[in-house]
């Protein structure tokens, strides 16, 4: 496959108190090899070369894991690659003479810092208001003195694959974040040593989502068919039993 | 022949580890007995400063909140759950025998000590193997869905450099896992109010008021704002620095910048020529490459490793019959084979490629191939076992591993070297503590797989947990504000290399000259070093420098956000820091792990280590600017792993 020239409309923004709007760029001589960001890079090589502002955008460990980068290309989350963060999405998925838009992701829980880089520090809220086994250094018992079920454990791991990218937000309609909370609680209500917490937890989180400006699900699948990866819907509806069960059962007792 | 340094000053410090006396197994709970406490109602008042929220900062953070210390935590992220231990893949070593195979403290101790070619300490590392039992048991505990078997209990699986199987793990996302069990604990504390966060912060100095580390300047990186923190200790977790050589296995923004900040400051840096090339690592494709990714140690599980027999065969591999393929890892190490440590596997690799038999059209890879355990096992076990990794391949190189083998060649992976730190886990600047792979003391001269983890976490959860308290307990701290002179002169020095770096105003990109100063470090200070490149990298590496600040182009006001700025003082820092480990390579004149020196080699191509010169940490000081800085020494005592010529044939 040759190398490519493309044409990027990209969305710049000096800070979250400015209007920002989108900008075109040319990405010449792009190699089928390189990584979506790779071609960012090499565009921003070009500006900084030039003594312009280069475009910011997050990521870091650029092998699909740390959940940092965040770009919607043509609209989508991630870009057109099922199951992928866009660090992961190479060149060779595009062709010549293409134009490639380029935006952060959308949210009012995910306020813009600068051009494509946005605060995702409300789903770190939403962990601290109860996202967590509480099991303070130094009091575990041995690892293997709670057996847990190899189906329950798989399925808690699907869960926990979650990168929290935020990305399932960005695609919902609603910038609803119950993708990752249904992630959360699903992990951690599938394990053992989640279940004294299971309903304090599932309240917690759920109850803060509103405030934090996440709107409500409202069973579209979007999040679901960007999510790098591959969170299934299945967590949403897990969320809900614990959310009725923990209803059911009422307050924690007191007496 | 002399271990005397030739190009550098040999210093005449005394560097005390500070290791508890005693027989070698009672040495923690000895010094844990002895060491001094805080009172419950005290903690809140004593402020911790942590820098770094991998598994090292994030678990120190977790527990010091936990017990009660008013703790603020700095991360270069977003969030602190994106830091790199996230990307380890393939799991964390524990001496839990649960596969009655024969491990023990005693044998992972064992195996720690001669994986790191016996230039580690004896004492931190059998710490090390105590507590990592604790470590699973609290994961475990904290939610981390471990691979389970049918039965419920948890799985292991074998890793290099060991002959049993103690590697835990969650799929091919162990660090991920790992990660998050240890950032929800820290989350719970932040709800609890004992832990508060500074993402988007990046720590720029390190502030010593009357001769004590008692706080760090930082740059908010949303607002550009130059910011103070002071408090009784600075924790520092900021992970290696391999991205010196600009290609490595690292996240993008992984730095060296706090360490080399403080180093700046006093702290001595030890071993830094001590790099770890990962030996099954994704092959280079071009120029515009901003990293290279690792495939998972545990794929030599099941993977074979071969190369043509022949040289400059270009066959593709599935037409390469089985009989003018060379299984040399198995050929050369029957007892180990395909698990040989990474070190080993690393230069065998280079070896077969310098002789022309490398794989594909630049002859830089080595093939892993997957057919027999697919044969034997079955395509979905072997998807059950390494399924995501296989995934991030084919995404990589439009390949599919399960009908071709993969095309793998080493890269720089970690750094066993660090800022020296005595048993305490202190730095020679007081109140500067150093934990995980930001520190030098476990790994020797080659850290084994899986290893990384259970330090990390070992530093976190259980060893300044405990030696931080017992600083604190036995110093006095007056209160220090942030108006003090120490804060104000940092913080200028600061500001003042910010300005400096905008106006430069030139046409240079700070990753033209990153790239330049990568591949400089790669060729010769890389996986074969020899007298006459390390003397050719010292030549340059100083021209280098000169030319980025003469020629670099960094546009930004420096009051803003500003990703630019933030890498171009990263690039600043390794121009200098290259520079010490290629001069540290010099003056190292033995091969031992990760270092092989070209001129000090076995008959048979293995590292041939100096026991008689060399049984030491080198141990940089920091000289000023301009100057080179000063060698000094600590030398190391093997009472219970007596020093033998690795061997895993």
């Amino acid at each position: 496959m040759a190398n490519m020239n493309l044409k990027l409309l990209v969305w710049r923004q000096a800070h979250s108190g400015h209007a920002g709007r989108m900008m075109p760029y040319e990405a010449h001589d792009v190699s089928p090899d390189m990584s979506f960001l790779e071609m960012l890079d090499i565009v921003n090589e070009g500006l900084i070369a030039k003594g312009e502002p280069p475009i910011d955008f997050d990521s870091d460990c650029r092998e699909g894991i740390c959940g940092m980068c965040s770009l919607v290309v043509n609209g989508i989350p991630h870009g057109p690659d099922r199951g992928s963060t866009v660090c992961q999405l190479h060149m060779r998925k595009f062709k010549d003479g293409d134009t490639i838009t380029i935006e952060p992701w959308r949210a009012a829980a995910f306020p813009v810092c600068k051009d494509l880089v946005v605060d995702r520090g409300a789903l770190d809220t939403l962990v601290a208001a109860g996202g967590y086994i509480s099991a303070s250094t130094g009091s575990a018992p041995d690892g293997n003195a709670i057996l847990v079920q190899r189906d329950l454990a798989e399925l808690a791991m699907d869960a926990a694959a979650c990168i929290g990218c935020g990305a399932c937000v960005a695609a919902c309609k609603n910038a609803s974040a119950a993708l990752f909370v249904g992630a959360k609680v699903s992990h951690l209500a599938l394990l053992p040593q989640g279940h004294p917490e299971r309903e304090t937890r599932v309240r917690a989180m759920v109850g803060r989502m509103d405030d934090l400006g996440f709107g409500n699900c409202s069973n579209e699948g979007e999040c679901e068919a960007v999510c790098p990866k591959e969170i299934s819907l299945a967590n949403i509806a897990r969320m809900r039993r614990e959310y009725l069960r923990a209803l059911v059962h009422g307050e924690p007792r007191t007496a | 022949m002399s271990g005397a340094p030739r190009l550098a000053q040999a210093g005449t410090r005394q560097l005390d580890a500070q290791i508890p006396s005693g027989p070698i197994p009672e040495k923690w709970d000895t010094y844990r007995f002895h060491a001094k406490l805080v009172n419950p109602a005290n903690r809140r008042k004593f402020t911790v400063i942590i820098v770094g929220t991998g598994l090292a900062g994030g678990a120190a953070a977790a527990t010091l909140g936990e017990a009660g210390y008013n703790v603020l935590s700095f991360c270069i992220q977003d969030s602190p759950r994106r830091a790199h231990s996230i990307a380890a893949q393939g799991g964390i070593n524990a001496a839990k025998n649960y596969r009655n195979d024969g491990d023990s403290i005693t044998r992972l101790f064992y195996d720690t000590v001669k994986g790191g070619d016996y230039r580690a300490r004896e004492a931190n590392v059998h710490r090390l193997a105590q507590v990592s039992n604790h470590i699973i048991d609290q994961c475990v505990a904290a939610g981390v869905p471990f691979a389970r078997e049918y039965g419920g209990l948890l799985d292991n699986r074998s890793f290099g450099g060991a002959q049993v199987s103690r590697t835990f793990y969650a799929r091919g996302q162990t660090g991920q896992q790992l990660l998050i069990g240890a950032y929800h604990s820290m989350m719970r504390q932040v709800g609890a109010g004992t832990v508060t966060l500074f993402p988007r912060y990046e720590m720029l100095d390190l502030v010593v008021v009357d001769g004590r580390a008692r706080g760090i300047i930082a740059r908010n990186l949303i607002s550009g704002a130059i910011e103070r923190f002071a408090a009784d200790a600075v924790l520092l977790a900021t992970g290696g620095y391999g991205n010196a050589y600009f290609l490595s296995t690292n996240a993008v923004n992984s730095n060296a910048t706090a360490i080399w900040r403080a180093y700046k400051r006093g702290a001595l840096f030890a071993n830094p020529c001590f790099t770890q090339i990962h030996p099954t690592c994704i092959p280079v494709s071009g120029d515009h490459q901003s990293k290279l990714t690792l495939m998972s140690e545990s794929l030599r599980n099941d993977g074979r490793v071969w190369v043509p027999k022949i040289a400059g065969d270009r066959r593709p591999a599935t037409q390469i019959p089985e009989h003018e393929r060379d299984y040399y890892l198995e050929r050369r190490y029957p007892s180990f084979g395909n698990l040989v440590p990474r070190d080993v596997a690393s230069r065998a690799s280079k070896a077969v490629c310098d002789e022309g038999r490398g794989a594909g059209e630049t002859g830089l890879a080595v093939y892993l191939d997957f057919a027999d355990s697919i044969k034997r096992l079955g395509e979905a076990t072997i998807r059950d076992r390494y399924g995501n990794l296989f995934q991030m391949y084919e995404k990589i190189t439009d390949e599919n591993p399960y009908k071709t083998p993969m095309r793998i060649y080493p890269a720089i992976h970690y750094t066993m070297g660090g800022l020296w730190v005595d048993y305490n886990l202190m730095s020679t600047i007081p109140g500067l503590f150093v934990l995980g792979e930001a520190n030098f003391s476990d790994h020797g001269a080659n850290r084994l797989g899986a290893s990384a983890l259970m330090q990390g976490l070992a530093d976190g959860y259980f060893v300044a947990p405990a030696t931080l308290p017992n600083y604190l307990a036995s110093t006095s701290l007056p209160k220090v504000s942030t108006d003090h002179e120490g804060f104000k002169e940092a913080e200028s020095a600061v500001r003042t290399k910010i300005d400096r770096l905008i106006a430069v105003k030139g046409k240079k990109t700070p990753r033209e000259i990153h790239r330049t100063l990568g591949k400089l470090l790669w060729d010769k200070v890389g996986m074969g070093r020899n007298d006459a490149g390390l003397e050719e990298a010292l030549s340059r590496i100083p021209s280098l420098r000169e030319e980025f600040w003469a020629t670099v182009s960094v546009p930004s006001t420096g009051s803003e956000m500003s990703q630019i700025l933030e890498y171009a003082g990263r690039v600043a820092d390794y121009l200098e820091l290259g520079e010490v480990i290629a001069l540290d390579a010099l003056e190292r004149r033995e091969s031992c792990g990760g270092h092989f020196r070209e001129e000090y080699q076995t008959p048979d191509n293995e590292a041939q280590r100096d026991d008689e010169h060399f049984v030491h940490v080198a141990a940089w000081e920091y000289a000023g600017d301009g100057r080179l800085p000063v060698r000094n020494v600590e030398p190391l005592t093997f009472e219970y792993v007596k020093p033998s010529q690795r061997s895993y044939k």
